[in-house]
């Protein structure tokens, strides 16, 4: 299948806190689920953040849907991130703002028809199980439920890839299941995604392609979750 | 459009205080700027008045004919700088010193004034150094005898609007200044309240200039509805020197239109600054 993101030898290097992420390289193929592994500070956020276009590498390439970061223009990151679902930890929603008006929030300042925006709200959040607690502020939703919310919201444009940084980072073991089961469904339906997360059992219990990052380094590429298991737990 | 303003509306409701506080320094650094306006305007105006009464008398020799003096008043209406020449008669000279200075009318009657030639000067032409060159003009005639204008009078005139200009201008430009660094602030506080907002636009793909829009109609907004109550202020403030100390002229219809236009442009100004530093910081981490 044809790659949609293929980074080849990226380096990133900050001018104070120096090398994020050396020489790396991979691909990801349409409609695939990718977990991206690693302790926290080995690079799996930059590396996110140079996939949106947040930030360019020092060297080597980024490519996303045919947008290079040797090429891209500020002018077209707008189209870019429309093709691209971002979920975080700590799921940035607007505090005051219902859940269906944070949903609804991306597709107005993205310029959708207006009578198009509530169906597709109402669809969105039927889609992550939220459809009855649709006018719920996000401080009277769980945290499983508020990250519900930040998916159909990554979701509002049709966006070919999902990039999820530690979306479960704040969740407890159920809810946990449950957002991954959710990230599964929306991937099933065709949107590939990539997730970082340093839950090992979830990545063995999956079965999935997973990406190590190590000091930023990418130090191991493949399915073979007992590797992960004896490198992360071990330390 | 409809979406930005609504935006703008919501971001007031949430924070009515920062709203007001904004408005309130715009009208104040504007309100200022006006005071001062006031003061050049009327100063403007007074130093005019003043100035339209300098005239160049030439005092004419006793021997001086009418035909001699028509002569005089003919030749210097041709000069470029020279507004009006007139002629007092020996006669009507001492008619007038009569009606003006009745107490000595008994001294008048035996006393023979000398004829003379009022110059008045145009509009621009009324600093020290053209004063002089027509007042020489006329001491080469003939029968001008002495030649009068209060040199130092008009000299000082012109030194105090000198100053009053350049003072004025400086002012105006320092006032300009501060009230859109003040404007600058007042938005980007109004921004830093809304850091998460701009983030998840830009997350999600909104452009940039949709992003600014809301700031831009708000910074505008603020600059009018300062301007509008700077406008008030300075209206309040004139009315009550009018009424208490001395008549002063307020600003015309258009004046007023010019300063509310200031207002939505230092507020625009202001607002672009702003959103341009907030949208260039680098997308913030968690």
């Amino acid at each position: 299948m044809a790659g949609i993101l293929r980074l080849s030898k990226v380096t990133k290097e900050y001018p104070r806190s120096g090398v994020a992420l050396r020489d790396v390289s991979f691909e990801l193929a349409k409609g695939e689920f990718v977990f991206l592994a690693g302790h926290s500070g080995s690079g799996k956020s930059t590396l996110l953040k140079l996939v949106s276009m947040a930030e360019r590498p020092t060297s080597g390439e980024v490519k996303v849907s045919g947008y290079s970061s040797a090429t891209l223009r500020a002018r077209e990151l707008p189209k870019l991130r429309r093709r691209l679902g971002i979920v975080f930890q700590d799921f940035r929603l607007l505090p005051d703002r219902s859940a269906e008006k944070n949903v609804a929030f991306a597709l107005e300042v993205t310029g959708a028809p207006h009578a198009s925006i509530a169906p597709k709200v109402a669809r969105l959040l039927t889609q992550v199980g939220l459809a009855s607690k649709a006018t719920a502020l996000p401080h009277e939703l769980s945290g499983g439920e508020q990250q519900r919310v930040a998916i159909a919201r990554a979701l509002a444009n049709d966006p070919f890839v999902l990039l999820a940084d530690e979306p479960t980072g704040n969740l407890d073991d159920r809810a946990t299941r449950g957002i991954f089961q959710l990230l599964r469904e929306i991937n099933a339906s065709g949107t590939a995604v990539l997730m970082a997360t340093h839950d090992v059992t979830l990545i063995e219990w999956s079965g999935l392609r997973f990406l190590e990052l190590d000091k930023g380094t990418l130090t191991y590429d493949g399915v073979d979750a007992t590797r992960l298991v004896a490198d992360l737990r071990g330390r | 459009m409809r979406l930005a303003l609504r935006e703008v509306l919501l971001a007031f409701r949430r924070a009515p205080v920062l709203a007001l506080l904004g408005i309130t320094t715009i009208a104040f650094s504007l309100f200022a700027f006006g005071l001062f306006g006031l003061v050049a305007i009327n100063l403007q105006t007074a130093l005019r008045q003043v100035e339209d009464r300098v005239e160049i008398r030439a005092f004419l020799r006793e021997r001086a004919s009418d035909d001699d003096a028509a002569e005089v008043v003919r030749t210097m209406q041709r000069m470029g700088e020279v507004a009006s020449v007139g002629y007092v008669s020996p006669d009507s000279a001492l008619q007038r010193a009569r009606t003006e200075l009745a107490e000595f009318r008994d001294v008048m009657d035996s006393t023979v004034l000398p004829g003379s030639i009022e110059v008045r000067l145009k509009e621009g032409s009324r600093d020290p150094e053209t004063v002089k060159m027509v007042s020489k003009r006329l001491l080469l005639y003939s029968v001008v005898e002495d030649v009068r204008y209060g040199r130092e009078w008009v000299e000082k005139l012109y030194r105090i609007r000198t100053i009053a200009g350049v003072a004025g201008t400086g002012l105006a430009v320092v006032f300009a200044l501060v009230a859109v660094i003040i404007i600058g602030a007042t938005i980007r506080m109004a921004i830093l309240a809304r850091t998460r907002e701009i983030e998840i636009m830009r997350m999600v793909g909104a452009t940039n200039g949709f992003v600014r829009l809301p700031y831009l109609i708000d910074g505008v907004l603020k600059g009018v509805a300062g301007g509008v109550i700077a406008v008030l202020l300075a209206y309040a403030a004139n009315t009550v020197i009018s009424r208490n100390l001395v008549v002063t002229q307020f600003f015309t219809a258009q004046q007023v239109a010019l300063g509310i236009a200031a207002g939505a442009f230092i507020g625009f100004v202001g607002s672009w600054i702003s959103v341009g530093r907030q949208l260039r910081q680098v997308w913030r981490d968690a």
